[in-house]
């Protein structure tokens, strides 16, 4: 089954691309030139947005790269779904920084279809698929300093506070009861059951006998990746942002993992950082200390990475399978059905692979990040005089 | 602005929102939770410490206890035995008392009856002696009636008194 479907994908990938390419080559020049040209008169025509769009829609064009990137990268909308050709999108604050005008707030909603407003426009990447807020200036066309709520950015929102509110919402039986007492159950019990799981089997045998200062943001990190992995994987609104496969999210937690573990690191660590105990040779020409340091930040750029990447990978197989559905659509009624049952089959399991991969994903991410963390905490003298 | 490059925009939200998520969460929400298991914890060690520590003072107690009925039941059985010994002593007692009760009222009443029989032999005798000697004045004084009698026994008595003084 799997092999007919991979099979199906390889045979109509090129047409696909073929496709995208043949239609979408005069519109690709049209935007490239687009950064150059700073006259507002060459602009493309206020439809060129929703042209793109059409370009999946009505006329049986399936544009692959389009559909891939359009449902992974950010966005200054959230699309919600495509109704006859009409686009069901909720429009979101852009808030951006004009070096000339100062700030700018106001809804996306007035950017739509290539509109310009206040100078500011939404142009295109054909690169990265996604649209870039660009403003106007007498010297030329220039991103503005851009903290728009952007699509991303209103999942994250979203995400943080049901997070928020489901952990506050099981805790607060913890106010009501004397937990020496009695154990709660239902989402009490489950939250209880999931944190303890972390502290005890993750946070604990990795941090060592400090875990206690770090186990707070641990446990933050591991269910704030957890909740948006998870809310990842619906596939409607108000879920189904990519942000844990985003890498500016991913970057972020590698950063507070780096923090965690360089801040608080102990004397011990910084020595074997600067002055390992390695022969002199290693260390006179600081081979040794330069490895160390650069170590310093792979393991937190390994995290970025592979949370990153996992993720993204996650939403692209899904989409991918997803996209046979469309890819046979041309192949006739019988070819297409077939092939549609099977991907429908292998989306569940993707789905379902994709849940193991939340979970995993968010506890290789606090796992590592306590061990990082416990290197940085060890006491080797204490452990030499336990011996 | 492609796949691996941040955008600044999430950079910055995504930094003051997991501020804010890791502020509320590490001070509303996590520690309360991990303290609260910690304290039941201990409380669930303690109570096995007490339960192991209750237990050991119960096998003791056990022992004791079956000391103490060991010693109770040697008790009662030397009660026992000590009340059985007291009974026969006291029967036994009691037996001979009566025996020396009885040997005593018998006695008197031997000497009783003794003193009575003594008693009814001297009146007896007495009675008799009285009888005889009212029968002998009758006989006399019927015998002495005429003379020649008289003097016969006289004679006779003289003559016994005679032989007697002889004999003697």
């Amino acid at each position: 089954m799997m092999l007919a479907l991979l099979i199906s994908l390889i045979l109509l990938w090129p047409a696909a691309q073929e496709n995208y390419f043949s239609q979408g080559f005069a519109k690709n020049q049209f935007s490239s030139t687009l950064v150059i040209q700073s006259d507002a008169s060459v602009m493309p025509g206020p439809d060129r947005a929703s042209e793109m769009a059409d370009q999946v829609g009505h006329d049986g064009e399936f544009d692959m790269d389009e559909y891939l990137y359009g449902h992974v990268v950010d966005a200054y909308d959230w699309h919600i779904t495509t109704v006859n050709g009409k686009h069901i999108s909720i429009p979101l604050l852009i808030i951006a920084r004009s070096k000339t005008t100062g700030w700018h707030v106001f809804s996306s909603g007035k950017l739509a279809h290539g509109h310009e407003y206040e100078g500011f426009y939404l142009w295109h990447d054909q690169e990265s698929h996604r649209d870039c807020l660009m403003e106007h200036t007498p010297s030329g066309d220039v991103r503005p300093l851009d903290i728009s709520i952007t699509k991303n950015v209103a999942g994250l929102l979203f995400n943080s506070l049901v997070l928020v509110l489901l952990v506050l919402f099981g805790v607060k039986w913890y106010r009501r009861h004397d937990a020496r007492e009695e154990a709660p159950g239902g989402f009490s019990g489950l939250l209880e059951m999931l944190v303890m799981m972390v502290e005890d089997d993750i946070i604990k045998p990795c941090i060592g006998p400090d875990y206690k200062r770090y186990s707070p943001y641990l446990l933050t990190a591991f269910f704030f990746i957890f909740v948006n992995n998870l809310l990842g994987i619906v596939p409607f609104f108000p879920g189904g942002a990519n942000i844990t496969g985003n890498i500016a999210v991913t970057f972020m937690m590698a950063v507070f993992t780096f923090l965690a573990v360089n801040l608080f690191g102990n004397k011990h660590y910084y020595k074997d950082i600067f002055w390992p105990e390695v022969p002199l040779f290693l260390k006179a020409f600081p081979l040794m200390p330069l490895i160390e340091i650069i170590g310093l930040f792979t393991k937190p750029f390994s995290l970025m990475v592979r949370l990153f990447a996992n993720i993204l990978a996650g939403h692209m197989m899904i989409l991918g399978v997803v996209s046979v559905v469309f890819l046979t659509a041309s192949l006739g009624p019988a070819m297409n059905g077939g092939l549609s049952a099977i991907a429908v089959l292998f989306g569940v399991f993707m789905d379902v692979l994709e849940l193991l991969v939340a979970f995993l994903q968010a506890y290789i991410f606090t796992m590592l990040s306590s061990v990082f963390i416990g290197l940085s905490r060890q006491h080797p003298e204490e452990e030499k005089a336990e011996e | 602005m492609s796949l691996i490059t941040p955008d600044f925009g999430l950079l910055f939200w995504m930094t003051l929102i997991f501020g804010i998520v890791f502020f509320i969460l590490a001070k509303f929400g996590f520690p309360v939770l991990t303290d609260m298991v910690r304290k039941r914890q201990e409380r669930i060690e303690k109570s096995i410490e007490d339960a192991r520590e209750i237990e050991a003072r119960m096998a003791s107690w056990k022992v004791e206890q079956a000391q103490m009925l060991e010693a109770t039941r040697k008790e009662q059985s030397q009660m026992l035995r000590e009340a059985t010994e007291t009974k026969a002593r006291i029967v036994a007692d009691a037996k001979a008392q009566a025996q020396a009760e009885a040997d005593k009222i018998l006695a008197e009443a031997k000497l009783q009856i003794a003193a009575e029989k003594e008693s009814a032999l001297r009146d007896v005798r007495k009675e008799v002696a009285l009888l005889s000697v009212q029968v002998a004045e009758k006989v006399l004084r019927h015998e002495l009636s005429d003379d020649g009698n008289q003097r016969a026994f006289i004679d006779e008595l003289v003559d016994e008194a005679s032989k007697a003084q002889m004999h003697s």
